[in-house]
């Protein structure tokens, strides 16, 4: 058989395994969605979570698809299509990539072809180094959660203001990260303000999404309050960039 | 005898043989490419590549795991250690549902939420990668134009705003010192950048713990 980076039965090889993750999600969503019910958990606040979890997904979906597409100039469709399904992100999957073209000689975003041996390679190199995650949840998911379980039993109000820390430490760090080019402004150049304003203009939409369920009492705007803030911020980067960049 | 199982332990049975099962569909893959085309992979090129590549990604998964599996709940972790993506769409997803529904996301109301709202995300984000791959040629040049492009760079600002909004106000308290202590570093250590943000999420929010705990103990929340 010829061997080409998008030969169709690659695209069934990819397709196949993707439909199986598929199959994850769909199984722990009828078990979560199961277990609300004995919980006897508000159907229309389930449905609300759905909803919003769905709109809130779109944009950075549309966002992986355009990451597929930049893979896909190199590697074919089906490798990035498979590795951004599953596991990958587009940074990781671009250095995984990049280093292991390197490594045969070849100079990412160059490569006008690949050999099934190269293209080989470079599917294990990106497989073998982003698995550590799958096993590993196995391993220590269920010694993580009874630790914080035995935290919330021997002091409650600890154990809530745990779990907010870890919430407040993990977007700190990503307010920090929308700064790290802030500086560029000490030499008179202001793209580094651009990531700035539109998380101003995200903050800000929420804040206004808030107000007017206050106001009105609209409390299904709850359910838009994130898309809107993303979207908006989204929006906004355009005119932004125009303008700083 | 059968022993009952409790919700959580049923979560961890299926999450272990599905995750496992997954891995193994993974390894697959290269395995069946290269004896469908009759190769081997280029041993030395796979050698240099995982050395260049794996010690990083293993050390930062290892990190990623410890950290985000007490946010993302059991099924949110198995799942999304599977579907991947998960700073930039699976993580801000549960935490806005558990805004939303105003449940603790170390409650058993937290956890199915947080499952659910996993689930939707990674079926939805698996159509829309499904529905681009099919339609990639009338979409490209759309969704890769110079007027769009802004909009997909500035993501995590559009996703963090928002996101940073509700959890700040409700937490202001021990916000304030992790929050300082990040834009000082970011903004004057020039090695702070994109690639390093997962880097300092573990030690953001060892700093934010050890800040509450401290504030804690004095009574200060």
């Amino acid at each position: 058989m010829d061997f080409s980076v998008n030969s169709p039965i690659l695209f069934v090889l990819v397709g196949l395994i993707i439909l199986a993750v598929l199959g994850q999600s769909v199984f722990f969503l009828v078990k979560a969605l199961r277990r609300a019910k004995e919980l006897g958990m508000d159907q229309k606040k389930l449905r609300h979570t759905m909803r919003s979890a769905a709109m809130f997904t779109v944009a950075p979906a549309v966002a992986i698809v355009i990451s597929v597409m930049t893979l896909s100039k190199d590697l074919g469709l089906p490798l990035p299509w498979l590795r951004l399904s599953v596991v990958g992100s587009m940074s990781y999957e671009t250095i995984a990539a990049t280093n292991a073209e390197s490594a045969m000689g070849l100079v990412f975003g160059q490569v006008t072809s690949l050999t099934a041996q190269q293209y080989v390679t470079i599917a294990w190199v990106m497989t073998l180094s982003i698995m550590v995650g799958i096993w590993l949840v196995p391993v220590l998911a269920k010694r993580l959660q009874s630790g914080m379980d035995l935290m919330e039993k021997r002091d409650k109000k600890w154990g809530d203001t745990f779990q907010n820390a870890l919430f407040i430490g993990m977007i700190s760090a990503f307010l920090g990260y929308v700064f790290c080019d802030f500086s560029t402004i000490f030499v008179g150049d202001t793209s580094g303000l651009i990531p700035v304003c539109v998380m101003a203009v995200s903050a800000l939409l929420m804040v206004l999404t808030a107000l007017g369920m206050k106001v009105t009492g609209w409390k299904w705007l709850s359910e838009y309050a994130l898309p809107i803030s993303l979207l908006g911020g989204m929006a906004a980067a355009i005119p932004i960039t125009a303008w700083l960049g | 005898m059968k022993k009952n199982l409790t919700y959580m332990d049923s979560v961890h049975r299926d999450g272990t043989i599905w995750n496992l099962s997954v891995m193994g569909i993974l390894m697959v893959f290269p395995l069946v490419v290269g004896l469908l085309f009759g190769t081997a992979p280029d041993w030395k090129g796979l050698a240099m590549g995982l050395l260049a590549t794996a010690p990083m990604y293993w050390a930062v998964g290892i990190v990623e795991t410890i950290t985000y599996v007490p946010m993302l709940g059991a099924g949110g972790s198995y799942l999304s250690f599977v579907t991947g993506n998960i700073t930039n769409l699976k993580l801000p997803c549960a935490l806005g549902a558990l805004e939303q529904a105003g449940v603790k996301a170390n409650s058993e109301e937290g956890e199915v939420i947080s499952t659910i709202a996993i689930a939707i995300s990674s079926i939805v984000t698996t159509v829309i990668i499904i529905v681009g791959v099919l339609l990639i040629a009338p979409l490209e040049p759309v969704l890769q134009s110079p007027v769009l492009a802004p909009a997909f760079a500035q993501i995590l600002p559009a996703l963090f705003g928002g996101l940073g909004v509700a959890f700040v106000s409700k937490n202001w308290k021990i916000s304030v010192a992790p929050v300082v202590l990040m834009l000082v570093l970011f903004i004057f250590v020039p090695a702070l950048n994109a690639g390093t943000v997962s880097i300092m999420v573990p030690v953001s929010i060892l700093f934010t713990l050890a800040v509450s705990r401290v504030m804690y103990k004095k009574g200060l929340l």
